[in-house]
Order: C-alpha cells, then sequence, then structure tokens
C-alpha cells in the first residue's frame, strides 16, 4: 500500500513574540481524517497553513512530510494540497466550470491537460459533489453550502496528495452545516484522501473524524478516536473543552477528594499534604434520586426543567450554592416527576479528579 | 400605465421611513436650494464656457482651435496624459498590492508618502522640481553638462504631472484590495498557480473597476493640471504650453474666444470623464455588493 500520511514534526511557530505553536508533532495515517479541535488562538489553523506551505514554520523547527516526502522548503503551489477555505475564496468573475478548471489550467503548458480531459474531469467532478447543472453560474449566485461544495470540487481537482479544510462548515447555517458534515463523511469514505479539518466545533469534530487532536495554546493536549477523548480525557483541558461539564472545586487529601458537597474517593497519587483541585462531571453522569439511598451525593434544589430535545436537562441548585446541570432520559424523568422547586439527592456515577499539576 | 406609474409612487412613498420624512413645504425649500446652488455654480459656467467659445460662430471656434500653437498644446496635453498615467497605473496597482497584502517594515511611511502630492500645494511640486533640477538647483550643472533638458522642456512637465497625480490610482487601490483580502491568493496558489498567475487571473479581475475609476481621475487631473506645470514649464509657445496653459496665455492676451474655445475641448474631456467615471462607479458598486453579499453569507 502507498504511504499517503502526513507528518508534522516537531513544529514551532512564533508571529513576533507570540508564540502560536510549540513543538507540535502530528501523524495522519493513509485515508484518515484527522480535525484539530480548540478553541481560537489555539493555534489549529496555524498548523493546518503549515501543512499546506500557505505559512512557514520557524526556521530552526522541524518538518513536514506529505507521503513520506520532505516537503518543509517547497512551496504551497509544488505541495498539490487541496485547501478549503473558510470563506470558500470562489473567483469571482469566473463561473462554477471555470473556478473548478482554474488548477488544471494554471498548469504549464507541457503537464496541462487537454480541453477535452478538462471538461470532462470538471463535469466529473462537479458531479461528484452534486452542482453539475451549476456548471454556468457565477459564485454570487450560489448559497453557502452550494459554494464550499464547489471550493471542495476545485480543491480536488488538482488530485491533491492531502485535503487541507479550515473551518469549512463555519460560515454555513447550523441546518446546512449538520447535511455538509454527514456528506464529507460520506464522500472522504469514497475517496479515501489523506484529510486534516479545523475546527472550533467539537461535536462536528466528533462525528466526522476519525481521530481528533485536541489543541490549546500552541499545543496537542491529545490525540485520539473521538471515543477515547470523549471518555478518556487526557485533562482537565480536554475534558472541559469536550462537552458540557459540572465543575466542582475543592481538594485533595491522601486518597480522598473533597469537592465542594461531594466527598469521594481518589483514585489518582496519593496526597501527602492537601491539594487544590476540581472534580468534573459529565450532565448525564449525574443521576437524580427523589430519597437518599446510602450511595455518595448531596442535596439539591430544582430550579428549571427543559424536556424539549433528547434528553431532559435540569439545572439544579446545590444545597452549597452551586449551580449543578444534569440530563436525563425521558423515561427516568417521567419515573421522578420533577418540579421546579423540589428537593432532591444527585449522585455522581463517575467523576473525573484534577489536581493542579494536571493543568500543565 | 398611469395607474400603475402612480401605484409606483405610492410604493416609493410608503418604503419611505415616516420618522425621517420632512413636511412638503421643507423638502421642497431644501431641493430648491440645492437645484439654484448647482444651476448656479456648475451648469450656468458650464454654458458660459461654449457660448463664449462660440460667441463668433463656427468658423472662427474653429480656426482657434486649429491654430498650430492650439494644435501644439493639444499635442503636448496628450503625450504628458499618455506618458504620466501609465506610470502611474503601473506604479499605483505595485505599490496597493505591496501594501494591501503583505507586511512589511515602512508601510505606514509608504502610505503617508503615497498621500503627500494631495497635501502638498501644485505650485511648490512645481518649484520642488525647479529647486532640483533647475539651473542653479542640485542637479542643474550635471544635467547642463550631459546636454539633457528637464526644467523648461517636455521632461519636466512629465515629472510634474506625474508627481501631481502620483496618488489617484494608488488611493482608491488600496482600501478595496484590503476590503478582499489575500484568501483568493492563497486559493491560487494552493491550486499550482504561479505569482504571475495569480496576478493576472485573479487579483486584476478582482480590481479592474475600481482600477478604471483610479485611472479616470488620475488621467483628468493629468490633462488638467495647472499649477505644478505652470512653474516648470516656461510657457514658451507651441513647445511648452499644455492646453490648461494655453487657455490661460490667450485669455491674458485678451483673444477671449481662443481661450474659451481651448477651454470647450478641456471640458469635453471633463464631461467624458464623468460619464465614464459614473459607469466605473456603478460597475465598481456591483464588486463591493458582491463582496457584501459574500459577507453576509460568512456572518
Amino acid at each position: 500500500m502507498v504511504d499517503m500520511s502526513i507528518e508534522v514534526q516537531h513544529i514551532s511557530k512564533h508571529f513576533g513574540s507570540f508564540a502560536a505553536l510549540r513543538d507540535v508533532s502530528l501523524t495522519v495515517a493513509t485515508g484518515e481524517l484527522v480535525a484539530l479541535l480548540g478553541p481560537s488562538g489555539s493555534g489549529k489553523t496555524t498548523l493546518l497553513r503549515i501543512i499546506s506551505g500557505l505559512e512557514v514554520a520557524d526556521p530552526d523547527s522541524g518538518g513536514i512530510l506529505l507521503h513520506e516526502e520532505d516537503v518543509t522548503d517547497t512551496h504551497v503551489r509544488s505541495r498539490r494540497v487541496g485547501f478549503v477555505f473558510q470563506h470558500y475564496a470562489l473567483f469571482r468573475h469566473m463561473t462554477v466550470y471555470k473556478n473548478v478548471a482554474f488548477g488544471l489550467r494554471v498548469r504549464p503548458r507541457k503537464l496541462r491537460p487537454s480541453a477535452q480531459e478538462i471538461h470532462d474531469k470538471v463535469h466529473g467532478l462537479l458531479k461528484l459533489v452534486q452542482l453539475d447543472w451549476l456548471a454556468d453560474h457565477y459564485p454570487a449566485q450560489l448559497s453557502g453550502g452550494q459554494r464550499q461544495r464547489i471550493a471542495l470540487a476545485r480543491a480536488l481537482a488538482i488530485e491533491p496528495k492531502v485535503l487541507l479544510l479550515d473551518e469549512p462548515f463555519g460560515a454555513l447555517d447550523a441546518r446546512t452545516r449538520q447535511e455538509l458534515r454527514g456528506w464529507l463523511r460520506r464522500l472522504h469514505g469514497e475517496l479515501n484522501v489523506t484529510s486534516v479539518l479545523v475546527t472550533h466545533d467539537q461535536e462536528e469534530a466528533l462525528e466526522v473524524a476519525d481521530r481528533v487532536a485536541i489543541m490549546s495554546a500552541g499545543r496537542i493536549e491529545q490525540v485520539g478516536t473521538p471515543e477515547e477523548v470523549f471518555h478518556n480525557p487526557a485533562n482537565e483541558f480536554v475534558m472541559n473543552f469536550l462537552g458540557r461539564v459540572n465543575i466542582f472545586h475543592g481538594r485533595v487529601e491522601g486518597d480522598r477528594a473533597y469537592l465542594g458537597p461531594l466527598e469521594v474517593e481518589y483514585k489518582g497519587e496519593y496526597q501527602a499534604t492537601a491539594q487544590a483541585a476540581r472534580g468534573l462531571v459529565r450532565p448525564f453522569d449525574l443521576d437524580i434520586q427523589t430519597e437518599p439511598n446510602n450511595e455518595p451525593g448531596f442535596k439539591a434544589t430544582v430550579c428549571h426543567v427543559n424536556a424539549a430535545g433528547p434528553r431532559v436537562k435540569v439545572d439544579l441548585m446545590a444545597e452549597s450554592g452551586e449551580p449543578v446541570h444534569v440530563e436525563l432520559g425521558h423515561e427516568r424523568y417521567r419515573d421522578l416527576g420533577l418540579t421546579a422547586g423540589q428537593e432532591v439527592f444527585v449522585i455522581p456515577r463517575e467523576i473525573n479528579v484534577y489536581v493542579d499539576d494536571d493543568l500543565q | 400605465m398611469q395607474s400603475t406609474f402612480l401605484l409606483d409612487i405610492r410604493q416609493a412613498l410608503a418604503r419611505q421611513p415616516r420618522a425621517t420624512t420632512e413636511p412638503f413645504w421643507i423638502r421642497g425649500l431644501l431641493i430648491g436650494v440645492a437645484l439654484a446652488f448647482i444651476l448656479l455654480f456648475l451648469i450656468a459656467p458650464l454654458a458660459a464656457v461654449f457660448t463664449q467659445a462660440l460667441a463668433e460662430g463656427i468658423g472662427v471656434y474653429w480656426s482657434s482651435l486649429t491654430d498650430s500653437d492650439a494644435l501644439a498644446s493639444l499635442r503636448l496635453t496628450l503625450l504628458t496624459a499618455a506618458i504620466a498615467v501609465p506610470c502611474n497605473l503601473v506604479f499605483g496597482v505595485a505599490a496597493s498590492w505591496a501594501i494591501a497584502k503583505f507586511e512589511f517594515l515602512g508601510k505606514s511611511l509608504l502610505t503617508t508618502l503615497i498621500d503627500l502630492p494631495f497635501a502638498v500645494s501644485p505650485v511648490i511640486s512645481g518649484l520642488i522640481y525647479v529647486l532640483f533640477f533647475g539651473m542653479h538647483g542640485y542637479l542643474g550643472p550635471w544635467l547642463r553638462a550631459h546636454d539633457i533638458e528637464i526644467i523648461f522642456a517636455v521632461p519636466g512637465i512629465v515629472l510634474a504631472t506625474m508627481f501631481v497625480t502620483f496618488p489617484f490610482v494608488a488611493r482608491e487601490l488600496i482600501p478595496l484590495m484590503q476590503a478582499q483580502g489575500t484568501e483568493d491568493e492563497e486559493a491560487a496558489l494552493s491550486l499550482g498557480a504561479s505569482g504571475w498567475q495569480t496576478f493576472w487571473r485573479v487579483t486584476l479581475p478582482n480590481i479592474k473597476w475600481g482600477l478604471l475609476y483610479g485611472v479616470i481621475l488620475c488621467n483628468a487631473r493629468a490633462m488638467g493640471e495647472f499649477g505644478a506645470v505652470s512653474v516648470i514649464s516656461g510657457h514658451i509657445r507651441g513647445l511648452t504650453n499644455t492646453m490648461p496653459l494655453h487657455v490661460e496665455i490667450l485669455y491674458n492676451e485678451y483673444n477671449f474666444v481662443g481661450a474659451f474655445a481651448v477651454a470647450s475641448l478641456l471640458t469635453v474631456v471633463a464631461l467624458i470623464t464623468l460619464v465614464l467615471k459614473c459607469f466605473a462607479e456603478w460597475k465598481f458598486k456591483q464588486d463591493l455588493s458582491v463582496e457584501r453579499q459574500e459577507e453576509r453569507w460568512s456572518i
């Protein structure tokens, strides 16, 4: 099997004194789709642009390998990467057809396909993105979703070694975004081109990608399958970033953690002296009981119930004054018969405790 | 026919937000004042130029225009514009490309320098050249020794005109190119285009109407420039007189028909410029509105 991987080796990047990337390494296997996920300013777009060659890494830092070939010093125009921009970057004075044909037409005469070959190729790609009927339209006449599909077709026209997508659905409305996600997933399965997708939307990353790299402050915090990073977060940042969490502040002493209204066993390293710590619990890892049942839990008052959705969202106020957010199944919610103002017991099923050292 | 017309008016009125609509008499008064002002200060002088030019009949008008000195001034003006405008076009595009698409040291200084000719009085800019290239200037003796004529000759006039019309193209393009950003160029590069291909196929088409607009303004100024050229030309009839200078000379000699005849040519140039400008502006706005539309999508 041909190696069509991407390898990022010890890349650093500074903009003036600002460190955008700090010694980042990442391998994307042949045919894999990896999502770079992180808040704005975490360096994910910079990393993508360095892979593409649109940005150059610090001179003393490592290199980039595409298909096992060192391209660190190769100009973007010779790297043959398909780059898809957040705002599409379609050429507004060209028709859809000419946009897609652009990459083929600018080739040196010797490498340029014939007009007929270009025609067949462009229409093939337009069929692939299901927009063949728009060939003679101008970008301004298309919807956002259509434009992004054309931009993707244009990037694919040069038969790129790798496909790089910079927040491709960031400028679209929620519904179109949802549609295009599924579509991209299927398309990637069909083409099997090694791809990197940048997004700040955790739902998008977890849904589309084979693996997710979570970035923060110029570093990769964790790389893993969506399931791994979601269920076994490497640290507090990852857990906090991937979906909603309840945070209980407190301390760890010995092998016990005292976190706000909770006291639980601490499974980490034995702490001889008290350390500041936080317990993170996902809303669906909290259960509600109307009567105490000897399990470690705490008293709380129901503030608000939102049952419009796949899960019932319950906002409570702990006796100690902390707001708590719980998600229940509809069946469980009906059994409990919760109403606003009711006093209940909240029992955590799973809690991740992080002492301060974990933050660094 | 009439009823649809009335309906259109009613719809147009209905579209006006009531809170910002004034009573009829205030609107009438304001519009009247504005119209009177335009008539008095713009239309009337324009008409006067042509009436004066044709005061002694079409024959005299024609012979004033075909006078050898008048033709020489016309040729010189066209030559000056034909050199100055392309030079400033190339410079303007290059400067705006650099300023809008790249970050470099001294960028704000360059931007300021481009604006300099707007800030300096044209007479002063003419004097600068006299000081520099004139007989008693810094380069004067050297130029004289090598038999190069700049002051009181065509090269000086072209240089002064170029200086004065320097900012028109760049000023027009910089904001446009900044608004368009660099994504299109990056996309072209990632698709394998070379720098030249990117410029000719992506950047230039994106700015063409703004560029035309800048060139039209630049050309109008190049043909009409008086102050700087007046200082540097030496007013040698048939040799270093541009049309605006020729108008002045004729007028000072009480040859009103001749002066206004040449002036009428400049006025025609101005009117053509206005029409072209309107067209370019209209196209330019379309480009900008496409821009805005795209921005709206992206929000």
